[in-house]
């Protein structure tokens, strides 16, 4: 099954409440997911020739601090880290490849969750319900967000397993549904030197999306390219460092609504999701055509 | 209806009272007739399997949007959506009527049996599929795969159809005032004779959708080529 949600805002005041309504939104969705949660927050830039990272650590007594000290002593001045439950999220002084390669050959006991300017992605095993007040999503401020609750289907539970799937800096991915052609697409992936972390379906649909990029196709085109070279049951939303992106596989098995009102754009699994948003009944709503793309992008100042 | 009392309207706000007390009451409702027999539902906000399985001649009012299956497996009812409705409103509806005063999401009116299925916005993929009896008139389009293995009833859309309309039909009839984007296999075109404009004109006042002229259609059926029509292959069917 699995749930997704979506939120854009288009207002101070959503973006100032942006975590609150992303974990109502979520907690809507726990039903349809109850194996895993977790969400993308997109929110304060690093500053120019930084970058900021989020980090993994299955051990609950992690040194954050030590690591910051190296982090510090290889590429200068990094502010605190931000700890968050199991996670962490650091401002490096470098470009996010260098400190992505850094941290992989130093800490491969760590695992990178997402790398940019804006991106911050948080996912855990258990309740969709606990993770919101574990993560302190009611808290957080932000431009935009997507979060995923999963009922695992084809490969493990486990973090590692969970949505969001980072698809390369400041892009992510949530996917509803099943790929029925991963296994031939990783093979492909890995020849054009995609290396993906786990065995799950989805994370071929965003390393597919990462490689479709990287020769130069625009978000969209490389959106438009699910439709022929993925076979399987899809709703993809897609986050990006200005705003988000929507796809659903022309078959349509698997459900979407978007709704949007002069305050924000939003897209969820189902209705419900979009209840608890202020002014929701409302908004203009409407379902997805199977098989177009549809994104929102904030103008950059 | 003999020994109904006045007619009071009884509210019930999904905010405050669970979806198993709301339709534990209409259930109770259909065996008790001194309860009330018209129902307001108050903030439903997407809730799914809002008034399923009414089996009485209940007129059930829901103010806003709800989830799936709303008013599924209907039987002599009135239910009224005024808003939209997620996947599978009405399905394997009986008998009555359920009405959507939005728009419907995937499968409205699947595997319906009898009654009458109206739509004022469109409905998605799916509508109708697998109608077994029910008529759905819808006044917008229809998405993809409509009144897909269709066996009886009628599917009246006033405005366009998308692809695959009544792909591997039975003997449901499907009526289309707009553009089809593509047929499914076995559909095809039929004449609209006096008999049908005469059926499309009763459907269209019986769902209240006035000022639609049923000469503007076109009607679409079963050619009764695919395996399961030739008389050959009727042995394994024995």
């Amino acid at each position: 099954m699995c749930g997704i949600v979506g939120l854009f805002s288009k207002s101070d005041e959503v973006g100032e409440r942006l975590g609150e309504h992303l974990g109502a939104m979520l907690g809507q969705m726990g039903d349809r997911g109850p194996d895993s949660a977790g969400v993308a927050v997109y929110r304060d830039p690093a500053p120019a020739g930084s970058s900021k990272v989020t980090l993994f650590s299955p051990d609950p007594r992690q040194d954050w601090a030590a690591l910051h000290a190296a982090l510090e002593d290889e590429f200068g001045d990094a502010v605190e880290p931000d700890v968050v439950a199991s996670h962490a999220v650091f401002v490096v002084g470098t470009d996010a490849g260098t400190a992505q390669a850094w941290l992989r050959e130093r800490h491969p006991e760590l695992r990178v969750m997402s790398a940019g300017e804006t991106i911050e992605i948080y996912k855990e095993m258990g309740d969709p319900r606990a993770f919101v007040p574990r993560f302190g999503l009611p808290e957080m401020q932000g431009s935009h967000g997507l979060g995923h609750t999963r009922m695992a289907t084809e490969s493990r539970v486990t973090t590692e397993h969970s949505h969001p799937f980072s698809t390369g800096l400041d892009l992510c991915l949530v996917h509803n549904g099943s790929l029925s052609n991963h296994n031939l697409l990783r093979r492909g992936l890995h020849r054009e030197g995609i290396e993906l972390q786990t065995d799950n379906d989805s994370e071929v649909a965003a390393g597919y999306l990462t490689w479709r990029m990287r020769e130069g196709a625009s978000l969209e085109e490389a959106l438009e390219g699910c439709l022929r070279d993925l076979d399987g049951f899809y709703t993809f939303a897609v986050g990006t460092a200005d705003g988000f992106a929507v796809l659903r596989d022309p078959v349509a098995c698997k459900p979407a609504v978007m709704a949007e009102t002069d305050q924000w754009v939003a897209m969820a699994s189902e209705y419900r999701a979009i209840a608890v948003l202020p002014g929701a009944e409302d908004a203009e709503q409407w379902e997805p055509t199977p098989g177009r793309v549809y994104s929102w992008e904030r103008e950059r100042v | 209806m003999a020994g109904v009392s006045a007619p009071t309207v009884e509210a019930v706000d999904l905010s405050v009272t669970s979806l198993r007390e709301l339709n534990s009451r209409l259930h109770a409702a259909a065996s008790d007739e001194t309860l009330p027999r018209r129902w307001r539902v108050l903030n439903p906000h997407g809730a799914h399997s809002v008034a399923v399985g009414l089996d009485a001649e209940l007129d059930v009012e829901v103010e806003g949007h709800v989830g799936y299956y709303c008013a599924g497996m209907n039987q002599h009812a009135t239910v009224r959506v005024r808003g939209n409705c997620g996947v599978g409103v009405a399905e394997n509806i009986m008998s009555g009527r359920v009405v959507v005063d939005g728009n419907a999401s995937q499968s409205a009116a699947a595997t319906g049996r009898g009654g009458l299925v109206v739509i004022h916005g469109d409905a998605s993929a799916r509508c109708g599929i697998s109608m077994k009896g029910v008529d759905v008139v819808v006044r917008g389009s229809v998405g993809h795969m409509a009144a897909f293995m269709g066996q009886k009833g009628r599917l009246v859309v006033c405005g366009d159809a998308g692809d695959a309309l009544g792909d591997s039909l039975y003997e449901a009839r499907l009526y289309v005032r707009g553009s089809v984007a593509g047929l499914g296999a076995d559909c095809v075109e039929k004449d609209l004779r006096d008999e049908h404009r005469e059926e499309l004109a009763a459907l269209l006042a019986e769902a209240g959708m006035d000022g639609v002229d049923p000469a503007e259609f076109r009607r679409y059926g079963s050619a009764r080529r695919l395996y399961n029509f030739d008389v050959d292959n009727a042995g394994p069917y024995e």
